[in-house]
């Protein structure tokens, strides 16, 4: 397995102003009995609500944190141990970070990775034509990178992470901010990355898109804890997460009946709104609603992350079954 | 041998980085060209009145002067160097990304400093020197040797500099904010760098305090090794010291930082 994590957790002590001189120190458990492995070349989402564990979890697998239990090997190595040995198999991109140099030309930027990383002359020249080539950097080599616009930069940054050839890649909120056009350049760099250069990528998002498109495996943290592993559609399934058909007719009608498959959960005038579940497909629903209504245009809106996230807690009750060593305990 | 090219090139980037404010390095020309000659004639009238004050002949006060106006932004007397931007990583939590690379986080910004530094020195401090120097009568030295001792004590004064500005822009990790140390940072600064009067000038008790200071290796050093006020050994071994203790104790405070910063999340 390329990433182990196993029975890992962190423990932060926060010490807290309770009176004048009187601090009471407080434990908060960030990572709780967390286990995963990921395959060589896998491509995983990791999502959750915000304080969740994600960004706990992430600086405990690059070995900027210590883990206060359990073991954790990222390509064989103890990351916390020999961070600096990791840092050159592993890249990072921050979706509202920068790593570039911001007042200089991008190409400076990259320039200082091929020192920082040793990275051979053939090899940085190869990877550089090849990546802003497959990310269209080539007219902005030279350009400051204050004067990039969000959509540039982060593909400028996601240069500056790769360059070095990495084993894995960790993303957090890559396409955060970015237009339509930007956001599918990057997703389609992304896949082709993964497929092409097996390299294994853990991401993290709030685009439920970003998952559906890239990623055959999600993991789910809350409270620190593993929710849930396994693909998209078992999330929609576990979350009963519903798609939205939007729905305009040609005049107002009473709700329309669209039998078990469907039901109406808003009415505004012609517009009506339709909750079907995610694992369903539409064609049938549109079809019949087509026959029976007077149809002047429709879409289908996709649940959106937190929803799905949330209904699926909810019916978990928001506490996982502990594993069995902790039960037996 | 990696390492020095990467840090070399580190350096490149700050030197161009700060290049590439023009208008700022020609306002700062402009400023400390203004203020040399505000400060020149008001030493000179000093010196007129106190003949021989701190040691320094009329000439000396003069050089004391243009160097201190070469060396305001070359060491960032009252701040404003790479700290800023440090400090600035450090709120916003953006350093995280800093430590992900296989760099060290104190020789890095060192690197950028010195970049910075060698760039204000030949885009703003030169100018303004050669001006007070074709104006006014200044006791230069003729021989290369002291030149070359005055390149070594700037050199150090450097590492100093950054040595003290490293610490103040680490401490932002427990204080979440800049604003209160930048403010003690110029004031300190400029005062016990000597910016305001020579260290010399100053009698008693206090006077062998602020002489033996750290601030007191960024220009009151260079100044004496140049006017040949001071003996090169001593000062060099003044200089180093203050910066192997400087940089020593910024590679605790960075350790315990680091250990710090994973706290706030982000």
């Amino acid at each position: 397995m390329f990433i182990e994590v196993d029975g890992v957790e962190k423990v932060f002590e926060v010490r807290k102003k309770t009176g004048f001189l009187k601090r009471e120190r407080r434990q908060v458990r960030a990572v709780d009995s967390l286990s995963f492995t990921v395959a060589r070349g896998e491509m995983v989402g990791y999502i959750g609500p915000n304080g969740a564990g994600k960004s706990t979890t992430i600086k405990m697998l690059t070995g900027i944190l210590t883990p206060s239990g359990g073991r954790l090997r990222v390509a064989g190595i103890d990351p916390s141990r020999e961070r600096m040995r990791l840092a050159h198999r592993i890249g990072v991109v921050f979706g509202q970070r920068t790593t570039l140099w911001w007042d200089l030309p991008l190409i400076d930027s990259y320039r200082l990775m091929h020192r920082m990383y040793r990275i051979p002359d053939a090899r940085y020249a190869e990877n550089l034509d090849r990546l802003v080539e497959l990310l269209s950097l080539e007219s902005l080599l030279d350009v400051p990178v204050r004067q990039l616009s969000l959509g540039q930069r982060m593909r400028g940054d996601i240069v500056a992470a790769l360059l070095h050839d990495p084993d894995v890649l960790y993303l957090d909120e890559p396409t955060i901010g970015l237009d339509v056009i930007s956001k599918a350049k990057v997703r389609d760099f992304l896949r082709e990355l993964n497929t092409e250069r097996g390299t294994t990528v853990l991401l993290t998002t709030h685009d439920l898109q970003d998952i559906e498109q890239l990623c055959s495996r999600v993991m789910v943290i809350d409270h620190g804890r593993l929710m849930y592993d396994g693909p998209l559609a078992g999330l929609h399934e576990a979350g009963e997460s519903e798609r939205t058909l939007v729905v305009d007719l040609e005049r107002e009608l009473p709700p329309i009946d669209a039998g078990p498959a469907a039901r109406v959960v808003k009415v505004e005038g012609p517009r009506q709104w339709l909750a079907f579940p995610a694992s369903e497909s539409a064609a049938p629903l549109v079809a019949r609603i087509a026959a029976e209504y007077p149809l002047a245009d429709l879409s289908v809106r996709e649940p959106d992350i937190e929803a799905v996230i949330a209904k699926m807690l909810r019916s978990l009750g928001d506490t996982p079954k502990p594993p069995p060593d902790r039960a037996t305990a | 041998m990696g390492a020095g090219r990467l840090y070399t090139a580190v350096a490149a980037g700050g030197f161009r980085r700060y290049a590439t404010y023009r208008a700022a390095t020609a306002a700062g020309v402009f400023t400390n060209t203004a203020f040399g000659i505000i400060l020149v004639y008001t030493y000179l009238a000093l010196w007129d009145e106190k003949p021989h004050l701190g040691g320094y002949d009329q000439a000396q006060a003069v050089t004391y002067v243009w160097l201190g106006q070469c060396l305001y932004a070359t060491l960032a007397i009252q701040g404003g160097g790479v700290e800023k931007d440090l400090m600035e990583r450090i709120r916003t939590g953006a350093i995280a990304i800093d430590l992900y690379r296989p760099a060290d986080l104190q020789l890095w910004w060192l690197a950028t400093d010195l970049g910075r530094s060698l760039f204000q020195m030949l885009g703003r401090g030169v100018i303004p020197f050669l001006v007070g120097a074709v104006f006014f009568p200044m006791a230069l030295p003729a021989d290369a040797g002291t030149w070359a001792a005055f390149l070594v004590a700037l050199f150090l004064a450097m590492l100093v500099s950054f040595g003290i500005r490293y610490l103040v822009a680490l401490s932002v990790f427990w204080l979440l904010d800049g604003m209160g140390v930048n403010q003690v940072l110029m004031v300190t600064g400029i005062f016990f760098s000597g910016m305001t009067l020579p260290l010399n000038v100053f009698p008693g008790a206090f006077g062998e305090v602020v002489r033996v200071l750290p601030w007191a290796a960024q220009l009151q050093m260079p100044a004496d090794v140049l006017m040949g006020e001071t003996g090169v050994a001593g000062a060099f071994a003044f200089q180093a010291a203050w910066a192997v203790a400087l940089l020593a104790a910024g590679r605790l405070l960075q350790s315990a930082a680091t250990r710090r910063v994973v706290v706030q999340g982000g």
